[in-house]
């Protein structure tokens, strides 16, 4: 194998030879956004992907996250801000097909992005192991309204490519009959983001 | 200023009246054109069909033929696009430095008909008359190498007594294509056809393009099908005024006739 | 799945078989149009899509023209993030890296993430030699691996197929492959969807080693990125204990914030969406969470040759977001089977002959003619590859490779306009000309024009006669204009 390597590396400073650095990438601004403004568009785009989306005080979330859950068993992470009760809190140990019996996991998220409509889990504390939040078909996920910023560069800037990060626009979708989108394959069904003020 | 018509090599032995069109178009603006006669053919179907070294003869012919002209104008999008954006390809491939110059030098001065009129003229109204109704075809390297925009529209929204019906998918290549038309002519006429059966829709009488390549190929697609459309070059449509139009339609009753028999 | 691309047909033979197939040309139709019509609308959603264009084209740019500096750097990462780095000339060393490592680990069978260099590699041919079932579980590659078919298009393989289709491959071959289809399956696409999540689940939920491509890997952070839309990716990637990774050497980025760019123009420029439903990056082995054991092959196959290229060089830049093949009219008539490889439409027609080299094949030689040149597949590439440009460099290329065998008819004809028009003398007078021009079509084949076409009439005269007679107008003569 290091034939290989040494051969593929002397192709390519073969094939190289005598070409110029190509000039650096200028940097583009996403869109520009006040954080009402944000946290408003993220829940409008958000809800285009056909997810539920609802905001709520920091009062109130504990009440709509039990509302939000469907019937069946519930999983949590270690370290969610809101208390699920008769959840099952998360200790590393359930496997896939464990997971597979449960109907809705809760989770955090570390950044929301208005003009796509994304959240991205970081898998930090609140967030958990990124298998707690694929397999269950219900996803009913927690954005503080200070994470949302307004473009996909500020995300990129934001995150820490160190961690597994998980990208989410939606329920789990697919084109691949006729080009028409159809929410619902292998990923979460049903994926219901709650914002929080604050 | 010093203008030039590059005629086109498919012009001047196909359609002269194309070529006869800009004279006396631009006649009327005020611009008399030469016609340099060292012009031969822009290379382009060389080029496009992998000849480079075949072309570099067209390319050195092209450059001394218009060497000296302030401006270059041709009714041909294809012919302007080859000229401006693959004549330096070829002069590159030459190895002949004099004539990589020549090109880069000449190339920013050639210009489709329509860019000519509209920016350096700065015309849109011709004062032409032409009372039909007619559906416009952008061509591709007129819509994407040269990117003429509107201009086509505008001058032809100004035609009195003509009718511009929309044409669906317009921006849709007609299959034409160079020796694509017959190294892959299967493709190329299914291409065709759905191109012609979006004309046939607009109901209008004649489609206008501006380069008679695509016409030729699009107008034998409409005469196979026995269609009634019949394809018209944008300079004979700007050419044509209230004089012109009963005479012309007479002598090309006679120059069909007399073509035929040949 | 058996089917191969392997002895297809040159480009236009194959393409007329596709042409007469109404049923095909009607999928295609269909289907391009409601794409093009979606990447149209969140294209025009953004207003600095130009400067973004020129931005994602110039990340790709810069670490190609430094790519090895790039792939030092990132194979460093790898290793300390807790990677395997592997090294792959072609397609046999990757599939025998990929092949031993399932062994290792005493796996019959592996999941698949969607993804276009292990079909590139053969993959899924080579691993089955091995004892070893590799099973797709994207739900297009389902779809066609079952119906034992071949991908005809980047991002949606089966495109040339309907819901009916679908509906028949799921109904006759779901049972053989694992859980069979409900009896009372429909072809609504939701329906069929749901059948695909529960043939799969079982798949996932025992798969000890999962394997994947990339769309990007990150050279200063040791980070791999796949996107996708089902969540069969992120089940690949989370759930086996091993995670096998082929990665053409062609995908590395610089630094991190170098995918910005990149992940807004991909999913606009592919399934015409703001955002893809699922993003994943890992940065090799994350303890207690997703795969313990992460390898990444990195793969040649070819890109050193395209990278020597320096007009096609910029192929290597694509990001197989497949925009190009949603608008070329050729793909559209066609389909992508025409092009014999699992890189079919504009993209395709260069980066195979590209990686493959001309002059020795001529279903390769025939790919860079697929094409009218209208080139509204370099304006919307995202990564702005001026795929005309490299066409029309490509036939240089081909004509250049057979220039000291037997010469075509085609040739003789060039070499013949060539002469002519070198001088203008030499085709002084009409005759001349069209004589030239008809011979010229004789020779590449007057019948493939006339077969449903017209040819217009012959004028009386040439331009250059009626200048000369006339002195350009200016003389009035009888019968003249």
């Amino acid at each position: 194998m290091t034939e290989a390597r040494s051969e593929i590396l002397a192709g390519v400073r073969a094939a190289l030879a005598g070409v110029d650095p190509a000039p650096a990438a200028p940097t583009v601004p996403g869109v520009s956004l006040t954080p009402a403004d944000a946290v408003a568009k993220f829940a409008e785009r958000v809800a285009d992907y056909r997810a539920v989306v609802e905001r709520c005080g920091a009062a109130e979330l504990a009440d709509r996250v039990a509302a939000a859950l469907p019937e069946g068993s519930v999983i949590v992470p270690e370290g969610l801000s809101v208390q699920v009760p008769d959840a099952v809190v998360d200790d590393g140990t359930l496997t896939a097909t464990d997971l597979d019996r449960i109907a809705a996991v809760v989770t955090e998220a570390r950044v929301g992005i208005a003009e796509t409509g994304t959240i991205v889990l970081d898998h930090g504390p609140g967030q958990g192991r990124r298998i707690i939040s694929l397999v269950p078909d219900t996803h009913v996920c927690i954005v503080h309204e200070h994470q949302v910023v307004a473009d996909v560069p500020d995300a990129v800037a934001d995150l820490d490519p160190a961690r597994p990060l998980t990208w989410i626009s939606g329920p789990s979708a697919t084109s691949d009959i006729e080009l028409d989108r159809v929410e619902g394959v292998h990923g979460p069904r049903n994926l219901h983001v709650i914002v929080v003020a604050g | 200023m010093r203008v030039a018509l590059m005629v086109t090599c498919i012009n001047e032995a196909l359609y002269p009246r194309t070529g006869q069109a800009v004279v006396r178009l631009l006649r009327r603006l005020g611009v008399e054109v030469d016609f340099p006669q060292a012009q031969t053919c822009c290379g382009q179907p060389m080029v496009n069909t992998g000849y480079l070294d075949e072309a570099v003869p067209a390319v050195r012919t092209f450059v001394e033929a218009f060497a000296g002209y302030d401006a270059v104008v041709s009714p041909s999008g294809s012919c302007t696009g080859s000229a401006r954006h693959q004549h330096s390809i070829v002069a590159r491939r030459s190895g002949d430095a004099d004539l990589e110059a020549a090109v880069a030098d000449l190339a920013p001065k050639v210009y489709e008909l329509s860019e000519f009129l509209v920016d350096v003229l700065g015309v849109t109204d011709v004062g032409a008359y032409y009372p039909h109704r007619v559906t416009y075809h952008p061509t591709c390297h007129s819509l994407r190498m040269l990117g003429v925009g509107d201009r086509p529209r505008r001058l032809l929204e100004s035609v009195r007594g003509l009718t511009l019906v929309d044409l669906p998918g317009a921006d849709q290549c007609c299959g034409f294509g160079g020796t694509f038309a017959v190294k892959n002519a299967d493709t190329s006429i299914a291409m065709g056809a759905d191109k012609a059966r979006h004309i046939k829709e607009t109901g209008a009488e004649m489609v206008v393009a501006g380069d008679n390549s695509c016409l030729t190929h699009i107008g034998g697609v409409l005469s196979r099908q026995r269609s009634g459309v019949r394809p018209v070059h944008l300079a004979e449509i700007l050419a044509s005024t209230e004089a012109t139009v009963d005479e012309a339609a007479e002598v090309d009753a006679g120059a069909d006739a007399e073509g035929a028999a040949r | 799945m058996s089917a191969t691309f392997v002895g297809m047909p040159a480009f236009p033979e194959a393409a007329r078989e596709a042409l007469a197939d109404s049923q095909l040309r009607y999928n295609l139709a269909h289907a391009t149009g409601t794409i093009r019509d979606k990447r149209a609308k969140v294209v025009a959603e953004v207003d600095d899509w130009e400067d973004l264009r020129v931005a994602g084209a110039a990340v790709k740019e810069t670490a190609l023209r430094d790519l090895e500096r790039h792939l030092v750097r990132l194979e460093e990462t790898l290793t300390a993030n807790g990677a395997t780095v592997h090294w792959a000339r072609d397609a046999a060393e990757a599939n025998a890296i990929v092949a031993a490592i399932a062994k290792d680990h005493a796996a019959e069978e592996v999941v698949k993430v969607k993804s276009m260099v292990t079909q590139e590699i053969g993959l899924n041919e080579a691993l089955a030699e091995e004892g070893i079932a590799a099973w797709e579980t994207d739900l297009a590659e389902l779809i066609v691996q079952l119906g034992d078919d071949l991908p005809s298009h980047i991002l949606v393989p089966a495109i040339h197929r309907n819901r009916a289709e679908i509906r028949e491959i799921f109904m006759s071959k779901m049972a053989a492959a694992g859980r069979p289809a409900p009896d009372d399956l429909s072809d609504e696409p939701a329906v069929l969807a749901a059948a695909a999540r529960e043939h799969l689940r079982e798949k996932f939920l025992r798969a000890k080693v999962g394997v994947s491509g990339a769309n990007f890997a990150v050279a200063e952070s040791g980070t791999l990125v796949v996107v996708e839309s089902e969540g069969n990716g992120r089940m690949c990637l989370t759930l086996p204990e091993v995670l096998v990774s082929v990665v053409g050497i062609e995908k590395v980025v610089s630094r991190w914030e170098e995918l910005d760019p990149l992940l807004r123009l991909l999913p606009r420029s592919s399934t015409g969406e703001r955002m893809n439903p699922y993003t994943s990056t890992w940065s090799g082995v994350t303890p207690g969470d997703g795969p313990q054991e992460v390898h990444v092959v990195l793969l040649d196959n070819g890109r050193t040759r395209a990278l020597a290229d320096e007009v096609g060089r910029q192929a290597l830049r694509c990001i197989r977001c497949s925009a190009c093949l949603n608008v070329c009219p050729v793909y559209e008539r066609t389909g992508g089977h025409a092009y014999g490889s699992v890189y079919p439409g504009p993209i395709g027609a260069i980066l195979n002959p590209l990686l493959k080299g001309v002059g020795h094949d001529d279903q390769v030689d025939s790919l860079p003619y697929a094409s009218s040149l209208c080139g509204a597949c370099f304006e919307v590439c995202p990564v702005r590859i001026d795929i005309p440009a490299v066409l029309v460099d490509q036939r240089a290329q081909v004509v250049d490779a057979h220039r000291n065998g037997v010469p075509k008819p085609e040739a003789a004809a060039m070499k013949g306009a060539a002469y002519v028009f070198g001088r203008s003398s030499r085709l002084a007078g009409l005759e001349r000309l069209t004589g030239i021009g008809l011979g010229l079509a004789r020779r590449v084949g007057i019948a493939a024009w006339t077969g449903a076409r017209d040819l217009p009439d012959t004028p009386k005269e040439s331009f250059r006669a009626w200048w000369r007679r006339t002195d350009g107008g200016r003389r009035k003569e009888h019968g003249d204009d």
